[in-house]
């Protein structure tokens, strides 16, 4: 058998219960090869004690024949989420030492399904990055090298993409508000799907723009992502926008028939100076879904290039609203206050020392176009532009449309660091792509389709109807059989 | 549109974000660039949409307007950076 850190999930599931290996043994595996990995710096908090205990308990589960599919699977967890007892920060200095008294609902979910949690995932700090390089913790590092440089494993859930790319374990959970699955997923060579807005509560999940985050599985396969998302979703009276209507059999739905579907080509993500190795990609992958027996459609999306400015609005504002809570009073880091300090100077200087250069900016941001005399012009208008990047997707739906093609990033991966020197507005560039699908509340999934010539991983992104996971899942399994990316970053760390 | 150092610390203070006033020139830099980027928006002609205010069309879950937990003071604390006799302590607020 091959290495266990290697198996995908499903492989695992399959292995456990024919009882060829136990979730102890997949842990221990797992374990060892995070302690090995420090140099990508991945997992950044240890919870191997309590891994050690799930796995017990999963074997026990599995011998009784009482085995859901992930019963037994290690998998890491973004710092996003909040974990009953564990350091959950969402990388930033504002959360030091907080352990939360409950569990997200995403997180109970997988654990109620007896998998086991390894330990927790470098990110940007509070989600709000693309290269893991705002990260209170320091970079998450690319386990993909092709030179002297150390690369970036995208962001925000840089260290979930990494260490699912690096087989440190079988999955990861990842959380999306403008692409943060999605980008990391197709730097590091793997699968991630964010799914529709309201299939994955958002309860104890640190909130950076509460209309627009999602969790979704980062993993080796399409089939896995299937499986993971299937256990993550459903409807949970606890988060309001949590959508209420079954979930079907994800993994059931993976036939890899998809003739007669019609896949969009939109003629707006064809951007000025797109790298002709990204152009040949996309014009590949849609050669490959056409052999697969789909239609190939050009669309148009006009408001595709409002769809940034749009977004560095209202993350913004909603971030500046959900961030007031770190004030240094129930939880989380309290600035060392002079003599004569009010409870001004205790919120001013708490938030100065607690949040990180690219979240104090942000929150600036969003305080600033909600300001009085501001909020129509900025917040106000971005809102209306959002109704407006909706309906151009409603459009091409409703003419027959069943999913659409796109790159998933700008680019391969690029070196740490070497956006330092450039304006915010370059960063946020990476997620151009990806943020559409988060301002119509979309799913879109990443699939890695292609090496660059320099030998680093490209993805291309899959955008679906609402609530139809199932189906754009099925279109990714074709394009993943099509595309037979198996390709794996050499082992340097 | 522009906006210059005082405009740049009226905002922190609104933010609740310490900036020292040698910080403050970068960090209005740094909104004019960003607003920069934003001021695209004004190219679209937004008359008669409407802001959007939910992205799936879903009515808002109610329930029962009836307590459905509490008594847990300790747990409740058991992050605060300073608690005292089953309270959050802050600095005096009122004179």
């Amino acid at each position: 058998m091959t290495e266990l850190n290697r198996l995908t999930i499903a492989e695992a599931r399959d292995a456990l219960r024919k009882g060829d290996v136990t979730s102890a043994e997949l842990t221990e595996a797992c374990l060892t090869q995070i302690e090995g990995a420090g140099a990508l710096n991945a997992f950044v908090h240890d919870t191997s004690d309590l891994a050690r205990e799930q796995a017990r308990a999963a074997d026990a589960r599995i011998k009784a024949g009482d085995a859901p599919a992930l019963c037994g699977i290690p998998l890491g967890i973004k710092d996003l989420f909040c974990t009953r007892g564990v350091p959950s920060q969402a990388a930033s200095a504002i959360l030091e030492g907080f352990r939360p008294e409950y569990e997200s609902t995403v997180t109970q979910n997988l654990f109620d399904a007896g998998a086991v949690m390894l330990g927790k995932l470098n990110m940007d700090e509070f989600a709000m990055g693309s290269s893991n390089e705002t990260s209170v913790y320091g970079n998450a590092v690319n386990p993909w090298k092709v030179d002297d440089r150390q690369l970036t494993p995208g962001g925000s859930s840089g260290g979930s993409a990494a260490a699912v790319a690096a087989d440190l374990c079988l999955a990861a959970t990842g959380t999306d508000t403008g692409g943060s699955i999605r980008q990391p997923a197709a730097f590091t060579g793997i699968t991630g799907i964010k799914p529709t807005y309201g299939r994955c509560s958002r309860w104890g999940i640190v909130a950076f723009a509460s209309s627009l985050d999602q969790a979704g599985p980062m993993t080796k396969t399409v089939r896995d992502s299937a499986i993971m998302l299937q256990t993550m979703c459903g409807h949970d009276p606890k988060d309001s926008t949590s959508a209420d209507i079954p979930v079907p059999d994800f993994e059931a739905m993976l036939t890899g028939d998809i003739k007669g579907k019609v896949i969009g080509i939109p003629r707006e993500y064809r951007m000025d100076g797109m790298p002709a190795e990204i152009e040949k990609l996309w014009a590949d992958g849609t050669a490959m879904l056409k052999d697969a027996g789909a239609e190939i459609r050009d669309i148009s999306l006009p408001h595709t290039k409002y769809a940034l400015p749009a977004y560095y609005v209202i993350a913004p504002a909603e971030a500046s609203s959900n961030l007031a809570r770190y004030d240094g009073v129930r939880y989380g880091h309290r600035a060392r206050l002079e003599q004569g300090d009010g409870i001004t100077e205790m919120y001013e200087k708490t938030r100065a020392e607690g949040f990180g250069d690219e979240v104090k900016r942000r929150v600036m941001v969003g305080t600033y176009v909600l300001s009085a005399g501001f909020y129509d012009a900025y917040y106000n208008r971005a809102r209306k532009v959002r109704t407006l990047i909706k309906r151009d997707f409603e459009q091409v739906f409703d003419a027959g449309v069943d999913a659409i093609l796109t790159p998933a990033t700008p680019s391969a991966a690029f070196g740490l660091g070497d956006m330092a020197n450039a304006d915010p507005v370059q960063m946020y560039l990476n997620d151009v792509f990806t943020v559409t699908v988060n301002l119509a509340g979309l799913p879109g999934i990443a699939v890695p389709a292609g090496i660059d010539a320099k030998g680093l991983p490209l993805g291309l992104q899959l955008i679906g109807r609402p609530w139809e996971e199932g189906d754009l899942l099925n279109t990714a399994y074709a394009l993943e059989r099509a595309a037979g990316f198996v390709a794996k970053p050499a082992k340097w760390w | 549109m522009s906006i210059d150092k005082d405009t740049a610390a009226k905002v922190a203070k609104l933010a609740r974000i310490r900036v020292e006033d040698d910080a403050l020139p970068a960090l209005a830099q740094e909104f004019n660039d960003i607003l920069g980027f934003i001021e695209q928006l004004n190219e679209v002609d937004v008359d008669g949409i409407e802001p959007m205010t939910s992205v799936t069309p879903m009515r808002l879950k109610r329930r029962e307007d009836v307590v459905t937990d509490g008594g847990m003071v300790d747990k409740v604390l058991s992050n605060a950076p300073d608690a005292r006799e089953g309270f959050f302590a802050v600095p005096k607020v009122v004179e």
